[in-house]
């Protein structure tokens, strides 16, 4: 919990804070780390799998190859969302399934999924980017802010 | 009679016939044979899943006046609630009793608000043919209150699982075969321990049932081996040990075989629920089916369900708020001679 939160707790309710400590089981941090250093590890390797694939046999090269394999991740990390199984692997992998493309797709696409009963307009559309939109957001803006630096310090002679 | 905060019934107000209703999960749990009805498919045939809801609060409520032999029609008044903004599925199934109705909201803790309330109105003479019942369905409160059903984040041990269910029960003024009626019911008050997090709704709602099975027991003068069978709402493993500690903490020993949580019977270690069921349903399927059968076969006379509600929104908890909850308590007992 915050800690500001917290300064607002009345003894009370920070002796049971105390209280509650000790019976909670711990979050199994060391495992988690472990499984989404794995899992999310596994996909990367899928990627670059794919990658090579899209290079060896359909001629890209290196750095075309990149919209492919995005694409394709992208489809099978949606797929597996429609199915239902998506949930099941994050349940495991943690920040090993959200953190790559997969866990974006898989935002939108469950979000898509969730709300299509209140119609295309007002549902899909409506709540598509309920949970990625704020990614997108803050991406693009951080994607601004760090160019408008680099751009800067080139500008002043730097690299 | 008044006792405290406890309404003690003086008029037996009965229970005629209850029902409940489960979903897929619900079957593969320890307690299905205990079901009216359970269903293999989350969507039952819907096309969302409000609607699913909506339906397994209707099949719940014309089951019990089925089992009760009487009809909808038959039906004085009908209390219900349930997790919905603005309670849909109750106001819906309402719509298609046509009975007068009485909307209600106390989180997971409307299964026993709405019992307490019923009998109320039986024992005092208003009604004496009155339905009680409350829903809730997993996908329809998880995509309300948290992520969409699909989205994979991952969910800590401390979080529960909300029970795709329903359950419903008839109560009048006619003494009944069974001889099962309402004794006493202990109204909650609202306590708000500081505990902000939405996905350890156990540890948060404890303090609310400790306090509330506390002055039940305080307002009646019982002693600690009264009932056969405490059971809270949806505490889970957590606040299920939370409650109990605290409970010896302020001096209140229950024999431990005969304290649990309806959280902790509807489903089995293997299944996937982390720290156990929740939602309107748990209390209400696992007292509408399982105790009061065990009742009529005669293995429980006296018992206390102390349902638990977390009376937070999602604006709320997004807005830093803590969660204030609250507790109801309803005594069920069985009359007639205990040997029989």
């Amino acid at each position: 919990m915050l800690k500001e939160t917290r300064k607002k707790l009345t003894p009370v309710q920070q002796e049971y804070h105390q209280f509650v400590k000790g019976r909670e089981p711990k979050r199994p941090i060391l495992k988690n780390c472990l499984c989404a250093f794995f899992i999310g590890g596994a996909i990367c390797l899928l990627g670059q799998l794919i990658s090579t694939f899209y290079i060896h046999f359909f001629g890209f090269n290196e750095k075309t190859a990149g919209d492919p394999t995005v694409a394709t991740l992208i489809f099978i990390s949606v797929l597996l969302t429609g199915f239902g199984v998506y949930d099941h692997i994050a349940q495991v992998a943690g920040a090993g399934t959200i953190i790559p493309v997969t866990g974006f797709a898989n935002a939108i696409s469950s979000a898509a999924i969730e709300h299509r009963s209140e119609g295309y307009v007002l549902g899909v559309g409506g709540n598509m980017f309920k949970l990625a939109g704020s990614v997108i957001v803050f991406g693009v803006f951080s994607a601004f802010v760090i160019s408008t630096i680099k751009v800067i310090i080139k500008s002043l002679g730097g690299f | 009679m008044i006792q405290g905060r406890t309404w003690v019934f003086e008029n037996r107000p009965y229970i005629a016939a209850s029902s409940a209703v489960g979903g897929p999960f619900e079957a593969n749990g320890p307690l299905a044979e205990d079901f009216d009805f359970l269903h293999g498919d989350l969507w039952l045939g819907q096309d969302s899943f409000e609607k699913a809801e909506k339906m397994l609060l209707e099949q719940a409520c014309k089951k019990a006046v089925d089992k009760a032999g009487m009809k909808a029609d038959d039906i004085q008044f009908f209390l219900s609630g349930d997790l919905m903004n603005q309670v849909i599925s109750s106001s819906f199934a309402a719509r298609t009793l046509a009975v007068p109705y009485l909307g209600l909201f106390g989180a997971c803790s409307t299964s026993m608000e709405s019992l307490a309330l019923g009998a109320l109105i039986v024992s005092s003479g208003f009604g004496d043919k009155v339905l009680v019942g409350t829903a809730s369905h997993n996908a329809a409160v998880e995509k309300q209150f948290r992520y969409p059903t699909e989205y994979g984040g991952q969910k800590p041990q401390t979080a529960q699982w909300t029970v795709t269910g329903a359950g419903a029960a008839v109560l009048t003024s006619k003494k009944t075969k069974d001889e099962i009626y309402v004794a006493a019911a202990t109204v909650g008050r609202v306590v708000d321990m500081g505990i902000s997090d939405p996905f350890n709704m156990g540890a948060a709602m404890a303090p609310a049932a400790v306090d509330t099975i506390e002055s039940h027991f305080r307002d009646l003068g019982l002693s600690e081996d009264e009932y056969d069978l405490i059971l809270t709402g949806d505490l889970g493993k957590i606040g299920h040990r939370i409650a109990g500690d605290l409970l010896v903490k302020h001096g209140l020993k229950l024999p431990e075989e005969k304290f649990g949580d309806c959280g902790l019977m509807i489903y089995d270690e293997q299944q996937p629920v982390q720290a156990g069921g929740s939602g309107c349903a748990c209390s209400a399927c696992v007292t509408y089916g399982h105790v009061l059968n065990r009742m009529k076969n005669g293995e429980l006379r006296k018992v206390l369900i102390v349902a638990t509600g977390a009376l937070l929104s999602p604006i709320s908890y997004q807005q830093k708020e803590t969660i204030p909850c609250i507790a109801h308590a309803v005594a069920i007992e069985k009359g007639g001679d205990p040997k029989k």
